[in-house]
């Protein structure tokens, strides 16, 4: 049987259709989710797409957090169920609680579409089970608020529990700790500001984001 | 018997956190002739109107808006204005 991923779509996203693709060639079966549902159907896994939910007003995320379905996803990640949030995803994961910090524009105040090299830190997550610490993958951003800010408390947190997921080789945001992704305490939910989705066939110039995603649909 | 008060909510950073928006404004206001100026913050200012029984329950109800909603706490902080409605 195939994983199925629950892709929820909020007016305003817009890299849905991407990951719903993405995840079909890898095996898995992507299936959309509406923002005012209130439950999750039999999915195996839930990502948050990337792109400008409800418009990003207020902050980014700000107002997705409270969508019908946001309550549904909450319950489904504190069972453990796989939840990635990609770009505003993992934008919308932070306003949430369900991820710690915030996202915050660019240092250099320019929105960023490029390619991005990454370093895989931590192995626990959903996300990253597949690798091994240390690989470095070619995977694009897309984001004009992705300089992830946590506290120094939230930072050593993330440190001491191997929690800091993917890390930019030469930061182009400001981040923290040149900090690309997150994830939870279980390592279930996960947060990322590139994009996976776009590095998962060989005409996108990488398929690294492939190799993150395959993890999203192993189980265990 | 309720009333109604004008509310006035900044929104900013929180000291520490860099503010990106106002280092450029604040590097291009000299070059502009407008020489002595420092410390930019750039924020933005939500302006609504609240029906309370007095200023008191305006305020806790305009604080909880803020803590859920208005502002992200992580990197965020509020100054609240309430004045009675003339």
């Amino acid at each position: 049987m195939t994983a199925k991923v629950g892709v929820v779509v909020f007016p305003g996203s817009n890299c849905e259709h991407d990951v719903v693709e993405a995840v079909d060639a890898i095996g898995g079966t992507g299936e959309l989710l509406w923002h005012k549902d209130c439950h999750l159907g039999d999915v195996d896994a839930v990502v948050l797409p990337g792109g400008f939910a409800h418009g990003d007003y207020l902050r980014t995320g700000a107002m997705a957090r409270f969508s019908p379905i946001m309550a549904a996803v909450a319950c489904f990640a504190r069972d453990g169920g796989p939840v990635v949030g990609i770009c505003n995803g993992f934008q919308i994961l932070t306003e949430a609680q369900l991820l710690p910090g915030a996202l915050y524009k660019n240092q250099g105040l320019r929105f960023l579409c490029q390619p991005t090299m990454l370093e895989v830190e931590s192995t626990s997550s959903v996300l990253t089970r597949e690798l091994v610490r240390g690989d470095q993958l070619n995977i694009p951003i897309n984001h004009f608020e992705g300089n992830y800010i946590c506290s120094d408390k939230t930072l050593a947190e993330l440190r001491d529990n191997n929690r800091i997921v993917l890390t930019y080789m030469d930061n182009p945001n400001g981040a923290t700790a040149d900090i690309a992704g997150i994830c939870s305490e279980g390592g279930n939910v996960v947060g990322l500001m590139p994009h996976p989705e776009r590095a998962a066939h060989p005409l996108l110039g990488s398929t690294d984001g492939a190799l993150l995603l395959k993890g999203l649909i192993s189980g265990d | 018997m309720s009333a109604m008060f004008d509310v006035t909510v900044e929104v900013g950073l929180r000291d520490g956190i860099a503010d990106p928006e106002g280092l450029t404004i604040e590097r291009v206001l000299p070059a502009l002739g407008f020489s002595g100026v420092s410390g930019v913050r750039v924020g933005k200012m939500l302006r609504f109107v609240v029906e309370a029984l007095d200023e008191d329950e305006a305020r806790q109800r305009v604080e909880a808006m803020c803590e859920r909603f208005l502002a992200n706490p992580v990197i965020e902080e509020v100054g609240i204005a309430i004045s009675g409605m003339s």
